[in-house]
């Protein structure tokens, strides 16, 4: 059977190297959270002991880790709910006018998506700049006291002006998103709501949301999944979670306790928690929204 | 009745398109205006930042440039980035195209089991991983010092590859069998009719017709790859090997004690000229590309 020899030799050669690399850089450091969670390890010395839930015992007994856990709620249920309707919105405006450069309104909310964090970082540090920064002087145009605006540096505003950030980067992505599945809603749809004078508004409502749906679902999923793992990049970038551990987020604090404070046992046992919590979160979000699923 | 009511649609509608517009154009405002600002803000000297922040720059200030490549090593960092996000580009090719076109086309044991765990393989986020991959490559260099007596895996360039590679794998696999399973069985028995073996039936045969599927992979991973820092910032700690993106945040973090606001934004655009240059050219592809790859957070 020279041919099927050949045939299994070269299956493999194609699969071997995919599947080393796959097992080597993400399943072993997969498996590696989960396990060294039971650990107490610094993560530099030979010394492990095994401690079972402890790890676990501590996070939910820690004052910080509560604190970390508003940020991240705060940060979700904002950023999500600001750009899913920015982005609804301006995908329908978009997509169902026959406006003049629908084209370049396109591209040019698709440019943030294309930038990384740290540039949006470095471009939103000088925004929010307290003194010479292009927030503070417009609006000190409408307030008369001398003391500047401190956005990242003020414990109760820094998590809102973070968020702006975030929203600024992601309306573009889900506006491209919803404007695709937008553009499969049949026009006849449209055009017969029109003959019995239905407002624009009321389309959007009663055609638009319900004819996407599934997607949106979707989205929302990725909402959670990707504001979690977003708000770390933008603080590691802005502010290291601060002021005073204002903006510590889910894995800016895992990333510090396991990386920079070397209590490596504790960092994976955040990550578990939070990755176990974003699932979670993302199915019961995913039960919530389920409707009877339209045909067009 | 009949006419005013046409006309209050009629009126309506034109409010309406009006209200739009002016929407549209506040948006992208808001998204036009900071990048622009960094750009102009990168000819600025030092003093006029000092001013208004919605001065014109006095004149085209070009030693910003200078100091950041220079000075700050922007340089030498694009440089490491060029190298790394080309060699990842290639390898992730490589590796992952025999692999999708094996899982997509092929009948053999094995076939679901590995399918199955590239598609779970989506749901691994890097950022979880990325402490115990540092852990596992400080481990090897360990035993490196002890077997070769220099470390090799920490720092190195070719290993960050290997990584970002690896992490790119389940969705693009995802995506290339996607296509794969799409083409008819008959190329593979013309091309056997032919003579052709395994190997010569999915280089001149398969991969020819991928083609579109190749570039919008190129394209996603290249802005990828170009833009990622957490994982280059964790292992490439020594500066000579340092990425653009962890240069960038090294600027950010020295402005907010020395100030150099100049060097700052020419560092920037430094950054993210090419992303942007690339995006021109090829934006229809890329949103396009998006949306036929269904999603990617």
């Amino acid at each position: 059977m020279p041919f099927n020899s050949g045939r299994s030799r070269f299956i493999f050669f194609c699969l071997a190297p995919a599947v080393t690399l796959f097992i080597i850089f993400l399943c072993i450091p997969t498996f590696d959270v989960f396990r060294m969670s039971l650990y107490k390890w610094g993560g530099y010395t030979d010394t492990k002991t095994f401690i079972g839930l402890d790890n676990f015992v501590k996070l939910f007994q820690s004052d910080k880790f509560y604190q970390v856990f508003q940020n991240s709620i705060l940060l979700i249920v904002v950023v999500t709910i600001v750009t899913f309707a920015f982005a609804l919105v301006f995908a329908a405006i978009l997509s169902r006018s026959k406006l003049k450069g629908r084209d370049f309104f396109r591209v040019v909310f698709y440019i943030p998506n294309i930038l990384s964090v740290v540039v949006i970082s470095a471009i939103f540090s000088a925004i929010y700049d307290p003194n010479n920064g292009l927030l503070n002087s417009i609006v000190n145009l409408f307030r008369n006291e001398d003391v500047p605006v401190l956005w990242l540096g003020d414990q109760k505003i820094v998590i809102f002006s973070l968020a702006g950030a975030m929203i600024w980067q992601a309306v573009g992505y889900y506006m491209v998103m919803y404007m695709a599945s937008m553009a499969n809603i049949p026009e006849s749809l449209y055009e017969s709501a029109d003959l019995e004078g239905a407002t624009p508004i009321h389309q959007f409502f009663a055609i638009t949301i319900p004819l996407i749906w599934t997607n949106i679902r979707t989205t929302l999923t990725f909402f959670i999944i990707s504001t979690i793992n977003m708000s770390f990049l933008f603080v590691t970038a802005m502010t290291s979670g601060g002021p005073d551990g204002a903006t510590e987020v889910f894995l800016s604090y895992m990333y510090k306790e396991a990386y920079t404070n070397s209590s490596y046992g504790y960092g994976m046992a955040i990550g578990v928690v939070v990755f176990v919590f974003s699932f979670a979160l993302a199915g019961i979000l995913n039960a919530v929204t389920k409707r009877e699923h339209l045909e067009y | 009745m009949n006419t005013s009511n046409g006309a209050f649609i009629k009126s309506s509608g034109k409010l309406y398109k009006a209200l739009s517009y002016l929407i549209l154009i506040l948006l992208a405002v808001v998204i036009l205006v900071p990048v622009m600002w960094a750009f102009m803000a990168s000819i600025k000297q030092n003093v006029e930042f000092y001013g208004s922040p919605w001065a014109l720059p006095e004149g085209f200030y070009v030693q910003n440039f200078a100091d950041a490549w220079l000075k700050a090593n922007m340089g030498n960092f694009m440089l490491n980035s060029i190298l790394l996000t080309a060699m990842s580009i290639v390898l992730l090719l490589i590796i992952a195209l025999p692999a999708a076109y094996v899982l997509a086309r092929y009948q053999f044991r094995g076939n679901a089991l590995w399918s199955t765990m590239f598609m779970a393989g989506l749901f691994i986020n890097i950022n979880y991983i990325v402490v115990p991959i540092f852990l596992m490559l400080n481990n090897g260099d360990k035993l490196a010092r002890n077997v070769l007596g220099q470390p090799i895996f920490l720092n190195n360039l070719f290993i960050l590859a290997l990584v970002y590679t690896a992490m790119a794998l389940p969705f693009t696999i995802y995506l290339l069998s996607g296509y794969f399973k799409t083409l008819s069985k008959e190329y593979e028995e013309a091309a056997s009719v032919d003579g052709a073996g395994h190997f010569r039936t999915m280089v001149q045969v398969i991969m020819p017709m991928a083609k579109p599927s190749i570039i919008t992979i190129i394209l996603f991973n290249f802005l990828s790859f170009w833009n990622e820092y957490i994982i280059s910032m964790t292992l490439l700690t020594k500066p000579e090997f340092k990425t653009l993106p962890v240069g960038l945040m090294n600027l950010l973090a020295a402005q907010k004690s020395a100030v150099e606001y100049g060097q700052l934004y020419a560092g920037l655009v430094i950054v993210m000229l090419p992303t942007l240059l690339l995006y021109i050219l090829v934006q229809k592809k890329l949103t396009q590309g998006m949306t036929m790859g269904g999603l990617k957070g």
